[in-house]
């Protein structure tokens, strides 16, 4: 993003002191815009990375057999992709649209805890180093058994893995030690640097939806901590916390992590679900339909959210009671996601629509995320689940949920707000391209793990039965285009960086909001006084 | 591999197209399989009204944001209605919409009670066959807890254990790749059926889907499921749970007969445990070549899938035994790391295997692949190992 600096660098100077030059601008940045741009491109480089592990599973997978992988490789990569792609991309580029458009929305000129916004961002890249480490120890002489486990940890298993269970049991804890610090700056910035007369029930969408996903990180990433701990505790020290023959008891554990685990899914939505509330009224031309819905259904998600983890192991042996309540919990769930789905509907509804690409992952993300919803409801489901559970129409619905309802989300405010944050208009084009051939290409993929999920194919197994063998090739074919088609993101960013049409001010006809007051991209401090809002 | 490769011939372009079309996919399924249990059928019932109810509201959520695409479109000249959020809908739609959602989720909610209070509970005061699965790296375990024999004394249930066969040992009459099993686990049709699950290590998880239960086994637990069989046949089905390295190699097999045929079975499994019983207590000195006989046997059947045939294991995780510092150094540690196993790794305590099972096991461990130490390890020495232990 060299050219980027250098046009920052240039609006500083008209400030009375601009950035640090060189690394340490970038080493010990309290700015911001500087420190969501890292966050961007840490999540960036994970997606390439979590994006590479799934295409080996893929290519694995193409035809019964094992061809390319070891199944202990395998399950590492099962692992490894899920952790990168939950803690290394979607988590930090959700983090990274929040340093950035937060204080541009709410009219503050920088975060409330600056300091602290530079440390949760450089933990990030020591936990990626240690979670990547605990996928290569193995391969080293001495390095022990490779992590088999997937990304749930399960004991027994995972007391069994080698040292590199506890290398990644330390990444974790990097992680939310992360994600809580900057959850931490978030929610003291909304609550304390906001202009005058913007209320709570003013502020945009996508601020309300990081305020509850920041509440929410705050409430769950400690249990997992807690989980995790005890776990390297029963592995080394002598404990029985999940340990049967000692007195602890092996489903502890699966509590522990859903309780962590379910809120997670949230955490990883409702930003992109924020993204879509300014995305949308803007090329509806128009304005968002169900403002203070928006917000009631989200807080009902929190708070539903985090009472219906066990949904995630109804095969664990519950009572009849404990399951009945569980599975009316998580169905119930439908009603703020509906009413969230619903809003964005009804806020396309007799508008005047253009289809932008930001527009097009909008409209996308409405029609795939309720698919997913769908299943989801589906999955709650006891009897049923007692057949789809651990199947491979479990990983449909997950990643028809989560690409849809997190990364294209995240894709939509990348293209959303290019514009604003390097000054030029992006390829429209090539966007068009992206998007068409990203989302063709997910369907292919996940579509047909739906059937062979139903017809019995269990998940994460190296390999299969030959009646499998179609839709798997089928599903590689489309998994190998959807992986190759983030080369092109990466190209019409790096595009957009270095030059393109000059954006204006407000870079969208139908956009609205402070963000668009400032000159695109903004100066080094947002806002040096804060912008006139005039009272309701 | 054969019938892989004669699949791949027929898995051209065009052959996926006409198996789209359904001439090719007679194999190829698309849904649940069909129930061979009453429990199954609830569940397949429940399965496709839920399925229906989604079908119906996603063609209802396409169809509105379908037609919005197409009309309300600047490039069609049609102008935002900017007052649409305050007409008596958008004032209204946040009690409306939920009103809605909440009867759609009763009504699915209300269903599924129904059938879940059917299947979950296992019938109270009926007569139902017990058997205990317990769930192994990478095998299965089937305890008929209904039928003993006496052994010593003691009644033992018959148990059946099930590993996974690889295609060159598993014969035509399979259930194929993946799938083909040495024992399969057979039931009589027409009886309800309770299956205990347990594990002797890791989480492992019962799954045949004709059945359609699926339950943990958690060490330290046991959880129940049960079946009323409806009818006869092969059913496959394989381990849900990840278990580790072979959990793609944890394939289950049951097989469904008619009554008279499981008692015929029932008496065939209790004989060959009586002689097995009776040899094992023979007191006699055993040959080298009988040993190593017996042992290759029972190494290849329940300590390949760690250490492999060839004994070179898959290193880091399952060691080689191919010149491996227990198998050729001093016999007590040798037994005893096989009698308890050790502790934080994949290597259990196979102290339930018979003593002339464990005598001929690591007598072969001790002088296969080139290891030649001479040593004979006779069941009594196991016997004495055991005693020791429970000191």
């Amino acid at each position: 993003m060299s050219t980027a600096t250098i046009d920052l660098e240039h609006h500083g100077e008209h400030e009375h002191h601009g950035p640090p030059k060189g690394l340490k601008r970038w080493l010990f940045s309290t700015n911001h815009k500087d420190i969501g741009t890292m966050y961007l491109i840490f999540a960036f480089t994970m997606l390439f990375a979590g994006g590479l592990s799934a295409m080996a599973i893929r290519v694995e997978l193409f035809l019964p057999g094992l061809q390319l992988l070891e199944p202990d490789l395998y399950n590492n990569l099962v692992t490894n992709h899920a952790l990168i792609m939950i803690f290394g991309a979607v988590m930090p580029a959700a983090a990274g649209l929040a340093n950035w458009m937060i204080p541009l929305m709410i009219g503050a000129p920088d975060m409330a805890l600056p300091r602290l916004n530079n440390l949760s961002f450089w933990i990030l890249p020591a936990a990626a180093t240690m979670l990547i480490l605990s996928f290569i120890v193995p391969f080293f002489p001495g390095g022990g058994t490779q992590i088999n486990t997937g990304w749930t940890i399960y004991p027994p298993l995972s007391v069994q893995v080698g040292m590199s269970m506890d290398f990644l049991i330390f990444a974790l804890h990097m992680l939310g030690i992360s994600s809580v610090l900057a959850s931490i700056n978030i929610i003291v910035t909304i609550f304390n640097m906001r202009v005058p007369n913007m209320t709570m029930m003013r502020m945009p969408i996508f601020v309300w939806t990081w305020l509850v996903t920041a509440f929410l990180l705050i409430l769950v990433i400690p249990v997992l901590a807690g989980g995790i701990t005890m776990l390297l505790f029963d592995r080394h020290f002598g404990t029985s916390f999940f340990n049967a023959a000692g007195g602890g008891d092996p489903v502890l554990f699966q509590h522990l992590f859903w309780f962590f685990g379910h809120p997670e899914v949230y955490i990883l939505i409702l930003p992109s679900m924020g993204v879509l509330a300014s995305v949308v009224p803007t090329f509806s031309r128009k304005p968002l339909f169900g403002y203070s819905s928006l917000v009631g259904a989200m807080i009902a998600i929190m708070i539903i959210g985090m009472v219906v983890w066990a949904h995630h192991q109804y095969t664990i042996g519950m009572s009849l009671g404990a399951v009945s309540y569980f599975m009316i919990g998580t169905i119930i769930i439908s009603i703020p996601v509906g009413l969230m789905v619903f809003n964005y509907i009804a806020t396309m509804w007799r508008g005047a629509m253009t289809f932008e690409t930001p527009m097009l992952f909008a409209i996308g993300i409405l029609l795939m995320f309720s698919f997913g919803g769908l299943t989801g409801i589906m999955l709650a489901v006891v009897p049923a689940d007692m057949q789809y559970h651990d199947s491979m129409f479990v990983v449909a619905h997950f990643h028809y949920v989560l690409m849809p309802g997190a990364v294209f989300g995240l894709f939509a405010g990348v293209f959303y707000w290019l514009p604003k944050w390097t000054g030029h208009m992006y390829d429209e084009k090539l966007a068009k391209l992206f998007f068409w051939i990203n989302v063709i290409s997910f369907n292919i993929t996940f579509f047909p793990q739906h059937f062979i999920g139903l017809a019995g194919m269990p998940r994460r197994i190296v390999d299969y039965h030959a009646m499998f063998t179609e839709f798997n090739v089928i599903s590689s074919i489309g998994g190998i285009v959807f992986g190759l088609s983030h080369l092109l993101l990466l190209y019409i960013v790096i595009k957009t960086v270095r030059g393109g049409k000059q954006a204006e001010n407000k870079a969208w006809e139908g956009a609205k909001g402070l963000e668009w007051e400032l000159p695109s991209p903004p100066p080094f401090h947002s806002w040096t006084t804060p912008p006139k809002l005039a009272a309701s | 591999m054969a019938a892989i490769s004669k699949r791949l011939g027929a898995l051209s372009v065009f052959s996926l197209l006409a198996g789209w079309a359904g001439t090719a996919g007679a194999e190829m399924a698309l849904n649940f399989p069909e129930p061979a249990a009453g429990v199954a059928q609830e569940i397949y019932d429940i399965h496709m009204l839920t399925s229906a109810i989604a079908t119906v509201l996603l063609v209802i959520i396409f169809a509105f944001v379908g037609y919005s695409l197409y009309y309300h479109r600047k490039s069609r000249g049609y102008r935002a209605d900017q007052r649409f959020h305050e007409t008596w809908f958008g004032q209204w739609s946040w009690i409306i919409v939920p009103i809605l959602v909440l009867g759609i989720d009763l009504t699915i909610a209300g269903s599924a009670q129904k059938t879940l209070e059917k299947v979950w509970e296992v019938p109270k005061g009926e007569d139902l066959l017990d058997v205990k699965v317990i769930g192994h790296q990478w095998w299965w375990e089937y305890e008929y807890l209904d039928h003993s024999v006496e052994i010593d004394g003691k009644p033992k249930p018959v148990r059946v254990e099930s590993r996974y066969l690889p295609e060159d040992q598993a014969g035509e009459d399979t259930a194929g790749y993946l799938r083909a099993v040495d024992n399969p686990l057979v039931l009589p049709v027409g009886k309800k059926v309770r299956f205990l699950h347990t594990s002797a290590d890791v989480l492992h998880a019962f799954w045949v889907p004709e059945l359609a239960v699926k339950k943990d086994a958690i060490p330290g637990y046991v959880t129940e499921t049960w079946v009323d069989l409806t009818r006869e046949g092969r059913f496959s089905g394989q381990c849900a749970e990840l278990c580790g390295t072979w959990h793609s190699r944890m394939p289950i097999e049951v097989e469904v007969v008619a009554e008279a045929k499981f008692k015929a079975w029932m008496e065939g499994q209790k004989q060959t445990m009586l002689a097995a019983a009776a040899e094992a207590a023979m007191d006699k000195d055993w040959t080298m070549e009988e040993l190593m006989e017996k042992g290759r046997a029972n190494y290849n059947t329940k300590c390949a899938s760690c250490h492999q045939i060839n004994g070179k294991g898959l290193p880091p995780a399952f060691p080689a035994l191919t010149g491996g510092a227990i198998v050729t150094g001093p016999i007590p540690a040798h037994l005893d790391i096989v009698l308890n196993g050790k502790a934080g790794t994949a290597m259990v305590a196979w102290n339930t295997l018979t003593d002339l099972e464990l005598a001929s096991i690591i007598t072969y461990e001790r002088n296969a692949w080139g290891n030649d130490t001479g040593d004979l390890v006779q069941p009594r020495d196991i016997k004495a190992a055991r005693t020791l232990a429970v000191k």
